[in-house]
């Protein structure tokens, strides 16, 4: 990165690099499949920036002397860096730099909530229009993900320390905390109870938004590092994590199971035919491949009318997979409005343009059904009323059963809990009121050796959050490792 | 994936598959289930233990073929790999102290009355196993469960073709009437369970039933296996598959059974059409 090009332009502290003239161009569109295409089928919705487009955004980017978006990136990618590795031309670099703080770009480039994170922070973003930090970030990860294994970027792996530790669960949390041990190594087993690794994002993110490629080769990318992943072990009931620190010889082990239990509604005929979680429709479509059956063995049940509940990525990713599997219409309902609500703006403008019907302020009150099937969905009209402690307006009932949404099924997206399994795991761990587990501020639980991560202590949340927790989880376990 | 070591077939439609899964043998406890996907792009499907031997490292279950997944199943011999077992999962049966106990096994239930009763007369129980089916044929592990020391077994069937004819129900009620049952425990279709409870319930004796809803991941995160135990909502997979069966809302349960029927048939048709391609 310290060699100039011949626009003069290098990713060298500002003062050495007058000669970089940010563009004043708007923020470069990210090309998409259109809507009604795209709205049958399951392919990627964005195809990601070309090569001349990401210079184009990359042109954009002040090069800061303060980038206050970096602040803005839970895992502080050297976000100012990376750009002018882009402006540069030199992929390689800004893949390394990248990776330096976040081991999955590829996939935080496509599902982090950039405009709430880095993007917010971004000077230009007062003026409407910050730099695509996210794109420019799938942009170099994808770049590496084509490369051959042996050209990709990997990071140096230290001596063999001859300790062993245990990874419980595969999502981001704990690959990230795998890469990390990996890196710094020690020999890691990642165990994972579904037969397939990488938790929501495998499970969860639909294939048009996160393809699982690119998981599959992210994955790989550890594999490479020396990582074990174990598939179908469920920790809890196969062995206990005292199990695998006594009889398996595990030196530490990292729980990160995620937040996976689904809650449901507990309003009346939530047992229906035709109600599902999000968790069991996303996981019939993306883990176990019902948009292909009968070529793949699980079916699902295809709504011709469909409402969702909930407003959050998940909502929306259950709204727009319904669409998919061929439903003639797709409504959401939201107890808030949409200003209200959780999910990735760009999201929410994708649902909206492939024809997912917004129905705000209603809060669902009975699930009505004929014959043991869903016939259609009862909600209160609601009205934001005074905030609550989250500081979001709360939603106050104005009209009782005042509607009914006529559909055949129903999703509901309104949130997770931490698994019970994780009791029988480790009956001495000490979880907080709501189930999940309490750590200090390097992950360390009240047990000896035994670190946390992710969902599962905090609570359902984001990738990169995940990824930074299992990532600085391997640092503590790193230095009781190696203090022992 | 996991080596089948031992295959047999036990009647018409019911087989029994024993594969090679040690860490998952030295934990089996009986009442407890696996997931089992044959190949990738599979359904896991819910399959309980008939037997387990830490010893020899290995896992049993019997199944009934019914569909595309059991079709498949019984087409693999010993040699054969499946891609997938997981498990033991679902909480035990209770065992401890339950005196003198019915054990009622209806069809391919018998696979899962077989272990819990071995498990029970083991702990000290009494035990009165009651197999039923629709006719001899079949009847599954009626020798096997002959030989369990201190076992009665009465064999059930609906036309007479072996034993008495008639419903489990029947030598159930004869039990309840006698005073001679401290608890029962009932496994086989929902229907039969239903009654089963419903005649236990008159007599106030404990009933125990094993539940068989519709499962995806077999782990607690998806739902799909949601039951009503009297006002609330429980996963079969991780808080049963045993519950309280004088609490069990079973119409719910037939009805969410039936969802995927029509998908089912499909899936199952296509298969047979493709294998009757390849003889
Ligand atoms: C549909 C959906 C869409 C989302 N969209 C976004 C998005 O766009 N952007 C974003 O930033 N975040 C998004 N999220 C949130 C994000 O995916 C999660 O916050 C993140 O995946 C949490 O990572 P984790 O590693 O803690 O847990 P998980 O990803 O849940 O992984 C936990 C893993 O542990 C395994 N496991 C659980 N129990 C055991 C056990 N006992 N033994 C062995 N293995 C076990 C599970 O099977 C799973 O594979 C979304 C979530 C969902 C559900
Ligand atoms: C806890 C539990 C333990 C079980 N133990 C046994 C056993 O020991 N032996 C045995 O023969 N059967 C057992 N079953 C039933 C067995 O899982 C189904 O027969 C099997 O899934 C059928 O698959 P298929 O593809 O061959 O048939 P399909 O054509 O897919 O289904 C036939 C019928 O099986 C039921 N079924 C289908 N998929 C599932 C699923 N994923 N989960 C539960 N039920 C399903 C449906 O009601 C369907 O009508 C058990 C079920 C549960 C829930
Ligand atoms: S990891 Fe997420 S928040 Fe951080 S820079 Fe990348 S896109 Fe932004
Ligand atoms: S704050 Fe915005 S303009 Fe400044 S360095 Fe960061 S991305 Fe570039
Ligand atoms: S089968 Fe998914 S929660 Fe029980």
């Amino acid at each position: 990165m310290s060699q100039v090009d011949e626009s003069g332009l290098s990713g060298q502290t500002p003062a050495e690099k007058p000669r970089h003239k940010p563009s004043r161009a708007p923020r470069t569109p990210m090309p998409e499949r259109a809507a009604a295409v795209r709205r049958s089928d399951f392919e990627e919705v964005a195809f990601g920036y070309s090569a001349e487009q990401a210079q184009a955004e990359a042109n954009r980017c002040l090069q800061c002397k303060n980038p206050t978006c970096e602040q803005g990136c839970p895992v502080n990618i050297r976000i100012k860096d990376f750009i002018a590795a882009i402006i540069d031309g030199e992929w390689t670099d800004g893949v390394e730099i990248l990776k330096e703080r976040n081991a999955l770009p590829a996939v935080c480039g496509r599902v982090c909530p950039q405009e709430e994170q880095c993007e917010a922070s971004c000077v230009l973003a007062k003026k409407g229009e910050p730099v695509a930090i996210g794109r420019l970030e799938r942009f170099l990860g994808d770049h590496d993900l084509t490369c051959d294994l042996e050209h990709r970027c990997t990071p140096q792996i230290a001596e063999p320390s001859g300790k062993r530790c245990a990874v419980v669960g595969s999502g981001p949390a704990g690959l990230a905390c795998a890469g990390e041990l990996a890196r710094l190594g020690h020999s890691v087993t990642v165990m994972e109870s579904l037969h397939a690794p990488g938790g929501v994002l495998s499970y969860g993110i639909p294939e048009f938004r996160l393809p699982k490629a690119i998981v599959a080769a992210e994955i790989e990318m550890l594999e490479v590092m020396g990582v074990t992943i174990e598939c179908d072990q469920v920790i809890g009931r196969i062995a206990t994590v005292e199990d695998l620190m006594t009889e398996e010889g595990y030196d530490a082990v990292f729980i990160g199971s995620g937040a996976g239990l689904p809650v449901f509604l507990g309003i009346p005929g939530e047992n229906l035919n035709g109600v599902y979680s999000a968790n069991e429709f996303l996981t019939r479509v993306n883990l176990m491949r019902a948009y292909e059956f009968p070529t793949s063995d699980t079916p699902v049940w295809r709504g011709r009318k469909v409402a969702v509940v909930g407003g959050g990525n998940v909502a929306m990713d259950a709204a727009r997979t319904a669409l998919r599997l061929g439903a003639e219409e797709v409504f959401l309902a939201y107890r808030r409005t949409a200003e209200e609500m959780p999910a990735r703006k760009e999201e929410v403008h994708h649902a909206i343009e492939e024809g997912v019907e917004f129905k705000m302020l209603c809060s669902p009150v009975e699930i009505r059904g004929r014959d043991g099937w869903v016939t259609g969905l009862v909600a209160n009209r609601m009205e934001l009323g005074e905030p609550d402690e989250s500081g979001r307006r709360a939603p106050v009932c104005v009209m009782d059963a005042d509607f009914e949404i006529e559909c055949d099924t129903v999703i509901s997206a309104v949130g997770t809990r931490a698994n019970p399994l994780l009791h029988d795991a480790a009956p001495d761990l000490e979880l907080n009121r709501r189930g999940y587990i309490v750590t200090d501020e390097n992950g360390a639980t009240n047990l000896p050796g035994v670190f946390a991560g992710g969902d599962i202590v905090t609570g359902a949340a984001t990738v990169i959050l995940a990824m930074g927790a299992g990532k600085k989880a391997a640092a503590g376990m790193h230095r009781w490792l190696t203090d022992a | 994936m996991f080596r089948i070591v031992h295959t047999r077939q036990i009647s018409d439609a019911v087989f029994e598959m024993g594969v090679e899964a040690p860490r998952i043998a030295r934990k089996a406890k009986a009442g407890q289930f696996l997931m089992v996907r044959v190949a990738e792009g599979g359904e896991r499907i819910p399959l309980t233990f008939s037997d387990w031997s830490a010893e020899e490292d290995w896992i049993r279950f019997i199944y009934m073929r019914v569909g595309k997944t059991t079709h498949q199943l019984s087409h693999l011999s010993v040699g054969d790999e499946l891609a997938d077992v997981v498990g033991p999962l679902g909480t035990p049966t209770h065992v401890e102290g339950v005196g003198r106990v019915a054990v009622i096994g209806g069809g391919v239930g018998a696979a899962v009355a077989y272990p819990v009763a071995r498990a029970m007369s083991a702990a000290g129980a009494r035990v009165t196993v009651i197999l039923g089916a629709r006719n001899a044929e079949l009847l599954v592990l009626e020798d096997e469960l002959r030989a369990l020391p201190g076992v009665t077994v009465n064999v059930v069937t609906d036309d007479g073709s072996a034993g008495e004819k008639g419903l489990v129900t029947a030598p159930l009620k004869r039990l309840c009437e006698a005073g001679a049952l401290d608890h029962a425990f009932a496994v086989g279709p929902a229907i039969m369970m239903k009654f089963c409870a419903a005649t236990t319930a008159e007599f106030g004796v404990p009933t125990t039933v094993s539940l068989n809803p519709i499962m995806v991941d077999g782990t607690g995160m998806c739902g799909a296996c949601r039951v009503t135990i009297g006002d609330q909502i429980r996963f079969g997979c991780v808080d049963g598959p045993d519950f309280d069966g004088h609490l069990v809302n079973w119409e719910e349960l037939m009805s969410r059974q039936r969802v995927y029927v029509d998908d089912e048939r499909v899936a199952d048709a296509d298969y047979q059409r493709e294998c009757s391609c390849h003889k």
